[in-house]
């Protein structure tokens, strides 16, 4: 639309094949990029208050309810910030089998994101189930993918939304070694599928694009991080994660009922997730993941956000041949949960999402009952990234018609995999009584 | 439903986690299926698709908390010939609902920076108190099972069957020891909707109440237990205030419980 004024405004209620809800603003004058922004109107729910007043026991049953595709994410940040807090670390059994259950959040959350989520854009289809009426046997590869990581939850977890089983020091039941076996054919199934699905992803076309990212994520020594390490970036910060709020700083804008995070010094925007992961990370990649990076055809590490789908494909790799390893090594933690003393602290913790880098931080009373809780999700972080690469985006299709150009957009966002749910999980609220 | 065109299904997401619609695409082998036998008018998270009303079926996620919701459920009514809340957002307010218990001044004055760029309602509401709810399906998230049965149910015509039973009976099923009577361990799930297959007992703890009251539960008399039983009444608060806990059942208990101390 172009008012009498010269300014052509683009706008978009509604993105779709996202989770959660937002919109997209585009202002142009004379021909140039005025002003773009996500619109985030999702509402907030402001968990942060809530968990005011809660006990300890009782936080990973409620940050799960932040997200239902990566409740385990919220679950394992929000207990291992309260650990810290407690002084107390469960030993190498309870960790091994945290990181098996996570392994499946990420498979079923990756898996939705490839193909019922993003495949439709490389193929101009609006949907994947517009995409299965061509190509049937891709679609039900992505849904089976997707149903072994659930089935993994739901081993470990009861369920694979909102699982039951995680808590403080712990876990309240741990599965047999034979449960674990059970599925162990089928994720030998799926560490085949994963590889074919980066074969699939690499031989997509990638539209050309290239930004000066700096990637944020947990790194360790020994392992493909996702609940241990410390924080880094590409470009060069090395921090332990308690000094996670004074390198990051999260900004209030009008647009957006979620926060925008930004790197302290600079002011500047930076991203997190499985692009930023592998690009911090390849070394740590399991062997055959490695090898699917390396055949994969892109050049890591790689700076074309489009490449998300080749990064989280590698990763599916990654998760399936973890949980193999995971299951053949599995002892069943004995206690399934270390006792503790609560008393008065404060701890934060942070692990990897699927979608990216996710801090925690509570201060508890001698009754254990939460004082402050403060948590930062990925896509909140990566909320000012994605409106710089809109920024670079859109003055070289200009001249595309609004659906096109706003198309274009919506796949730009969508290379970030985000997810608008968490984001608005706190916010800073103007109460309009009822 | 009539005529011989496919029905025409919607899915909308208001305050939620997006778990309860994702239920839906967990339903990895009917999936495909089931979009061959509705017509998929409009599910933001799934496809780009957006066909306009009205919608024979519309299924609503989330709970009601601000103007512009309380605007979109009164058209997704007036746009559906059936509204099925799916989740104890939709059907119950959700966890968010425990700003309605809160002095919601003091959430503003808190912590936030400006507070005038967001405009929100002091409470969280479920669906059915707006508009009529024709069916609602419970539980945070809801299950699978469930969703399939409402939408098979429907497709054929006739009445969905879901448990109006406790998670009780679940149990007894399930073969699990009574948490409560054997450890003392804090359960409402004498007086919780059944649905999720009696879950927590079976992690050995107790059920925290994700699908709401069942019918004609007796909230009091359980309470009344749990004081016997030696659990703190703070203990017991927190677990009637909680992921249904604006529920009439949950919320009147909790309030007696809350006075007959003072």
């Amino acid at each position: 639309m172009t008012a009498s004024n010269g300014t052509r405004t683009i706008r978009l209620e509604s993105m779709t094949r996202v989770e959660g809800e937002g919109g997209l603003r585009i202002e142009v004058r004379e021909g140039k990029l005025q002003d773009v922004r996500l619109d985030i109107y999702e509402p907030p729910r402001m968990f942060e208050a809530f968990l005011r007043g809660r006990s300890l026991r009782e936080v990973p049953d409620i940050t799960a309810r932040i997200c239902g595709i990566c409740p385990v994410a919220y679950q394992m940040s929000s207990v291992q910030a309260i650990e810290a807090a407690l002084g107390i670390t469960p030993g190498q059994e309870i960790s091994a089998l945290r990181r098996l259950l996570y392994c499946g959040e990420w498979m079923q959350s990756h898996a939705l994101h490839i193909y019922l989520l993003q495949a439709p854009d490389f193929f101009g289809m609006e949907s994947a189930v517009a995409l299965a009426a061509r190509q049937p046997e891709l679609v039900r590869q992505g849904l089976e993918l997707k149903k072994i990581g659930n089935e993994l939850m739901e081993i470990i977890g009861g369920r694979s939304v909102h699982p039951v089983s995680v808590c403080v020091g712990g876990f309240w039941k741990v599965p047999r070694r034979s449960e674990l076996l059970a599925l162990r054919s089928r994720l030998e199934w799926a560490l085949q599928a994963s590889i074919d699905t980066v074969k699939f992803v690499s031989s997509l076309k990638l539209p050309e694009f290239h930004a000066d990212y700096e990637c944020v994520a947990l790194s360790h020594p020994r392992e493909y991080p996702m609940n241990a390490g410390h924080i880094v970036s590409s470009a060069g910060l090395d921090i332990p994660i308690k000094e996670f709020e004074q390198a990051f700083l999260e900004m209030h804008v009008a647009h957006s009922t979620a926060l925008h995070s930004v790197r302290a010094e600079h002011g500047s925007s930076y991203l997190v997730g499985p692009l930023a992961r592998i690009n911090l990370n390849l070394n740590h990649l399991p062997p055959a993941a490695r090898q699917a990076a390396d055949e994969s055809g892109i050049a890591w590490p790689c700076s074309n956000p489009y490449a998300g789908i080749v990064a989280r494909a590698v990763e599916l790799v990654m998760t399936c041949e973890e949980s193999l390893r995971l299951i053949d090594a599995y002892r069943e933690p004995e206690p399934s949960c270390l006792e503790y003393t609560v008393r008065a602290a404060e701890g934060c913790a942070a692990t990897e999402a699927p979608r990216g880098l996710l801090y925690h931080r509570y201060r508890i009373n001698d009754q254990g009952i939460v004082q402050a809780a403060r948590i930062v999700p990925p896509t909140a972080q990566n909320y000012r990234r994605m409106e710089d690469d809109l920024r670079l985006l859109i003055p070289g299709i200009l001249e595309r018609t609004d659906s096109q150009i706003v198309d274009e957009c919506e796949r730009m966002v969508r290379n970030y995999d985000p997810c608008i749910s968490c984001s608005t999980h706190a916010l800073k609220v103007r109460i309009a009584r009822s | 439903m009539a005529g011989d065109s496919k029905p025409r299904l919607a899915v909308f997401k208001l305050a939620s986690c997006d778990g309860c619609q994702l239920q839906m695409l967990n339903l990895e082998d009917e999936l495909l299926e089931i979009a061959g036998e509705v017509e998929i008018c409009y599910f933001l998270e799934a496809r780009s698709q957006i066909l306009d009303g009205p919608f024979d079926v519309a299924l609503v996620e989330g709970s009601v908390t601000t103007e512009h919701d309380l605007e979109r459920v009164r058209e997704i009514r007036r746009n559906s010939q059936m509204l099925i809340t799916i989740g104890a957002c939709a059907s119950a307010g959700g966890i968010q609902a425990l700003r309605n218990m809160q002095d919601v001044d003091e959430y503003t004055r808190s912590i936030y920076a400006n507070p005038s760029y967001i405009h929100t309602l002091s409470q969280s509401t479920p669906v059915a108190a707006h508009v009529t709810v024709d069916f609602a399906i419970n539980g945070c998230p809801i299950s699978r099972e469930q969703l399939l049965e409402v939408i098979t149910s429907l497709l054929i015509g006739r009445a969905p069957q879901l448990p109006t039973y406790s998670v009780c009976v679940e149990c007894k099923r399930k073969g699990n020891v009574c948490v409560l009577v054997s450890r003392g361990v804090a359960c409402i799930g004498p007086i919780t909707q059944a649905g999720c297959g009696a879950l927590c007992p079976g992690f050995n703890r107790g059920c925290f109440g994700c699908y709401g009251p069942m019918e004609s539960a007796n909230p009091d008399s359980l309470c009344h237990t749990l004081t016997m039983r030696g659990v703190p009444r703070a203990e017991t608060l927190r677990l009637l205030n909680g992921f249904t806990g604006w529920a009439e059942e949950f919320r009147s208990a909790a309030e007696k419980l809350e006075k007959a101390s003072i």
